[in-house]
């Protein structure tokens, strides 16, 4: 089932390619939703329970043989737990409206824009499905390849520079996670037979590290460890490994930003949950005041640095830096809720945030400006797209009833009380904080450019932006409610999912 | 025996690939006028091809493999087919033939391009009688069968100074170390007394204080094979040669020969020095291999990092593969378990090299034919009228680099975790840092094709013609290279059991 969706991506993504200019736009949003389609039904048949990587059930899984390494066996293994789907979900849902906000920025090449897009989509189903490292290392390298071109090509005016940039960064950072990783199946040696990942994980919570060259296993885990994190929090990305993030997020194009906010950092925080958090939960916990003050410093420092922004895209781009480190300090709180609600918040966050990129688009389509001072009241002349945006930004608060408070309520309730991280009161309370910072410069920024009198410098008239600008909004706002009002809809298997991540920690003292 | 078939059979493919070259020669004496391009790109390349459908069905039969009684040893043991000479024929084969349909193209207005074709499949004759022969006088008939063409093929553009310089450096480095190549294997043979690769070996372990000179001897194959392979310390030729010849004939030298120089290596330093037998005497080659890749694959990617001419900076890369590949050798050990499996990794390394780098030399070809330029600079934005032929050129330039969605992720890997089971850490350091380097400057071409915008909005005029045959050839190349990802498991098998039977 998997295979087909991931296999439909890619041949709807050649097909996009080859198509004529005139409608790859929208070829490409009609193959986007069946993906979307094929979600829903894994959705709807889900039977998995506990973690995949904990010996929990997984639903549809497939496993077949590749080749084999130095006496392991490399497979396709696909499958799908609590944890995962719903990034999977997320993925498709977006997608379609990422798509359907590109029809009216881009202009240029579209048959090429919009297959690189279902490309990427392809390859972050594979990331997220994948239950083999090789596998999952192959398509978490492949969603760099589209990313590189589509800022690169279709960017800003600085666009080849943050091209260059993303790609080096993170290519670095997958380099160093990747010799992390090896050194563990290197010191795993006979323990396991595969590089499967639950057998990997089994292996280690087996206690099957042994001594390799001379290091001790201990030593061995805790450099794993620390090389994985490293690697991971570029893509996060955790301060201070975060300077790539605004230059691409400010020369890509609106729905490229879309998706590299909304899906691409999740990678980052899902690869450190399955990886770091769930494989050496030990060494996380060993490490976790240090890991709580990165989260707390990214939650404030992300925050202070969206507060002195004056372009609209860098100020959601940073805060973004400040969400995910609340997303870091559900996962080192190590509490069912904790854990769980890091989850929750991956995909709430994919959603708000792809919803504030969205509108900050919309606004930029029509203005070509995205400079705070430039403009003022736009609510006169776009209602409807400005009514959306403000919503959102609410969300992006924590207002009751939409998808970010409940995110970031799980998470605060589970690290106000959390065993694993000492002093876990003054994390939590520090990291609070960093709402009322989101709160001051969101208000701040659209008190300025959203309300009071319409100022703009145009030769032309600004109206009100068209449907296919304003529907994606519409869809992810209410998207946004339905999982603020019921977030027992994916919670429910999350929790499910988390809480052998949670036994499988061991807390001294 | 399970084969009914003579023995001789097991050389198909070299037979194949010598009638061809010889009907090529037929066909242009048939035919002499200057316009018999066609019929000789077609011949030489239906030759080449059937010269690897035997080589891969040879190898898919099991010939010479030790599940089928080992290898097969021919005229008095002077040949030697075993799973590896096979494999390292359909190597050949395939960069043949790519280079042959390019090269239709890209002789399209060349005032005599029959020679060219039979002078490739002649080269291409002498390398698949490289990998089966077991006799050192056997190997030195072969490697001159290799180089010969070759000289000129470099220098085949005869009115183009460049191309005939490079063809007189060429060949005068060539000439130096042949020379060199031959007296190794004469104090060799003076110090063992044989010039068959298993009396060798066993000559090796009795030395009786001549280890000098057959240390003497060995360290002089050594250097026969670095020029062969383009290693430090012979590798200044090859930028010149590389830059200077026709690009097809580049990409036949940097693919094929290149393979070709490491079969010599690989079948000699198993068979005929082996690990154990030559550190017992005191002939410590694994040491000297070892400095010779970390050297090679330094100086290549560093070089290749600084240049401003596409052909060159390949020139260099392939350099710098030529070291990742000697890792196949200087990463043996005496009892090491992973042996098999690091030279095996180098092998199927090489296969996948056979693709990508032809296929980057080729679209090089192209960019030659319609005259575009030579540098990162006069590639700028060439993705806009070439999408086709530029996306391939990427998937050579990530696969090259190691990224992995390629095939080339996959070989490196594998090559690079060999190392490691073996206990080699630092050459696999040393190459993974190689790695990222050349990440830098194989993106650079990406970046001139797809995000730069062209000098002018007159440069791309000169993509007027859409070459069929090279374009076929690169797209083939790319095909193949992404294949080889999902397929690599049948490759990696083959090529472990084919290195593990020599020790």
């Amino acid at each position: 089932m998997i295979e087909a969706l991931i296999g439909f991506t890619f041949v709807a993504a050649l097909l996009v390619l080859l198509a004529p200019d005139e409608w790859a736009g929208r070829l490409a949003f009609a193959f986007s939703l069946l993906p979307f389609v094929g979600s829903m039904y894994l959705w709807s048949g889900f039977d998995g329970a506990g973690n995949a990587l904990t010996g929990g059930d997984i639903a549809y899984a497939t496993q077949i043989e590749w080749l084999e390494v130095g006496g392991r066996t490399v497979s396709w293994f696909v499958g799908v737990d609590g944890i995962s789907l719903p990034l999977v979900v997320l993925t498709t849902f977006l997608v379609p409206l990422a798509i359907v906000s590109a029809w009216t920025p881009i202009d240029a090449r579209q048959s090429q824009f919009y297959g690189l897009m279902l490309f990427m989509e392809a390859n972050l189903l594979g990331v997220f499905t994948a239950l083999d490292f090789f596998l999952w290392f192959v398509f978490w390298e492949a969603v760099l390849v589209p990313m590189y071109f589509l800022i690169g090509i279709w960017g800003g005016p600085r666009r080849k520079y943050a091209a260059i940039k993303f790609f080096v960064y993170t290519n670095a950072a997958s380099l160093l996670m990747f010799i992390g990783f090896m050194s563990l199946t290197f010191a795993l040696g006979d323990s396991a037979s595969s590089f499967a990942l639950p057998e990997i994980t089994g292996a280690i919570a087996d206690g099957g590290l042994g001594t390799w060259f001379g290091i001790s296993p201990d030593r061995i885990a805790m450099v794993a460890f620390l090389a994985m994190f490293l690697g991971f929090a570029v893509k996060v990305p955790i301060v201070p490994f975060h300077t790539w993030l605004p230059d691409a997020h400010v020369e890509a194009p609106t729905p490229v930003s879309v998706l590299l906010a909304g899906v691409l950092l999740k990678m980052g925080t899902y690869a450190l949950l399955r990886f770091n958090f769930t494989m050496l939960p030990d060494q996380a916990s060993a490490l976790a005041i240090p890991i709580g003050a990165i989260a707390v410093i990214s939650v404030i420092y992300g925050a202070m640095l969206a507060l002195a922004q004056k372009d609209l895209k860098r100020i959601v781009a940073y805060s973004s830096v400040s969400s995910m480190g609340y997303v870091i300090l559900g996962l080192i709180v190590f509490t069912e809720y904790g854990v769980g609600g890091a989850t929750f918040q991956m995909v709430a966050h994919g959603l708000i945030s792809g919803l504030m990129f969205m509108a900050v688009g919309v606004i930029y389509n029509a203005t070509h400006t995205r400079m705070v001072g430039d403009m003022s009241g736009m609510a006169d002349r776009m209602p409807v797209a400005v009514g959306i945006f403000v919503a959102g930004a609410f969300g992006y608060m924590g207002l009751p009833l939409m998808a970010g408070f409940a995110g970031e309520f799980f998470i605060f309730v589970g690290s106000f009380s959390a065993p694993a991280l000492p002093y876990a009161p003054i994390f939590t309370a520090l990291a609070m904080f960093g709402i009322v910072i989101v709160a001051g410069y969101l208000l701040s920024a659209m008190q300025s450019t959203l309300f009071g009198p319409f100022e703009l410098e145009t030769d032309y008239d600004v109206g009100p932006a068209p449907f296919h600008d304003v529907a994606p909004l519409a869809v992810l706002l209410v998207a946004i409610i339905v999982l603020g009002v019921a977030p027992d809809i994916f919670f429910e298997m999350i929790r499910d999912a988390a809480v052998p991540v949670v036994e499988g920690v061991t807390i001294d003292g | 025996m399970v084969n009914t078939l003579p023995q001789v059979a097991a050389l198909l493919p070299v037979f194949l690939l010598a009638f061809t070259g010889l009907a090529l020669l037929l066909v242009d004496t048939i035919t002499p006028d200057a316009r018999s391009n066609t019929s000789m790109a077609v011949v030489g390349a239906l030759g080449s091809l059937a010269a690897l459908a035997a080589s891969v069905w040879l190898v898919v039969s099991g010939t010479g493999s030790a599940d089928t009684g080992g290898a097969i040893t021919l005229f008095a043991e002077a040949i030697k087919v075993d799973t590896m000479a096979l494999f390292f024929t359909a190597i050949f084969a395939s960069v043949t033939a790519l280079v042959v349909v390019a090269a239709h193209d890209y002789f399209h207005d060349h005032e005599s391009p029959a020679a060219f074709y039979s002078l490739v499949v002649f080269a291409a004759t002498g390398m698949a009688l490289l990998a089966a022969a077991n006799s050192l006088a056997v190997l030195f008939v072969a490697l001159e069968m290799v180089s010969l063409p070759s000289y000129v093929l470099v220098a085949y553009l005869k009115r183009n100074r460049g191309s005939v310089e490079a063809g007189m450096k060429y060949f005068l480095v060539g000439a130096l170390s042949s020379a060199i190549f031959l007296f190794g294997i004469s104090l060799v043979y003076a110090a063992t007394g044989s010039l068959l690769l298993s009396d060798v070996a066993e000559g090796i372990g009795s030395l009786d204080g001549l280890a000098g000179v057959a240390g003497l001897g060995i360290v002089m194959i050594v250097g026969g094979v670095a020029f062969k392979t383009a290693s430090v310390p012979f590798h200044f030729w090859a930028p010149e040669a590389y830059e200077g010849a026709p690009a097809p004939v580049s990409a036949f030298l940097s693919s094929a020969s290149k393979a070709a120089g490491f079969v010599i290596a690989f079948r000699l330093f198993t068979e005929a020095f082996p690990v154990g037998a030559s550190l017992a005497a005191g002939i410590d080659w694994v040491l000297a291999f070892g400095i010779l890749a970390a050297v090679t694959m330094t100086l290549g990617n560093f070089a290749a990092a600084v240049q401003e001419e596409v052909k060159r900076m390949l020139a260099y890369s392939s350099i710098g593969h030529a070291g990742y590949v000697l890792i196949g050798v200087a990463a043996l050990s005496q009892d090491g378990g992973a042996n098999g499996a690091v030279m095996g990794a180098a092998m199927a390394h090489l296969l996948v090299y056979g693709f990508m780098n032809t296929g980057a030399f080729l679209f090089v070809a192209m960019a030659e034919r319609w005259g575009v330029g030579r540098t990162f600079e006069d590639y700028a934005g060439l993705a806009r009228r070439a999408p086709v032929a530029s996306t391939a050129m990427a998937v050579f330039m990530f696969s090259l680099a190691g990224l992995p969605p390629f095939a080339g992720f996959f070989s490196k890997y594998f090559l690079f975790m060999g190392a490691i089971d073996n206990g080699f850490l630092w050459l696999a350091a040393f190459g993974a840092v190689n790695s990222v380097v050349s990440l830098y400057y194989y993106s650079r071409v990406v970046k001139a094709l797809f995000i730069d915008d062209p000098a002018s909005s007159s440069s791309l005029d000169a993509i007027d013609v859409r070459p069929t045959g090279l374009y076929a050839a690169v797209v083939f190349a790319a095909v193949a290279t992404v294949l080889l990802l999902p397929g690599f498991g049948p490759v990696i098998e083959t090529a472990e059991a084919a290195a593990s039977a020599l020790f």
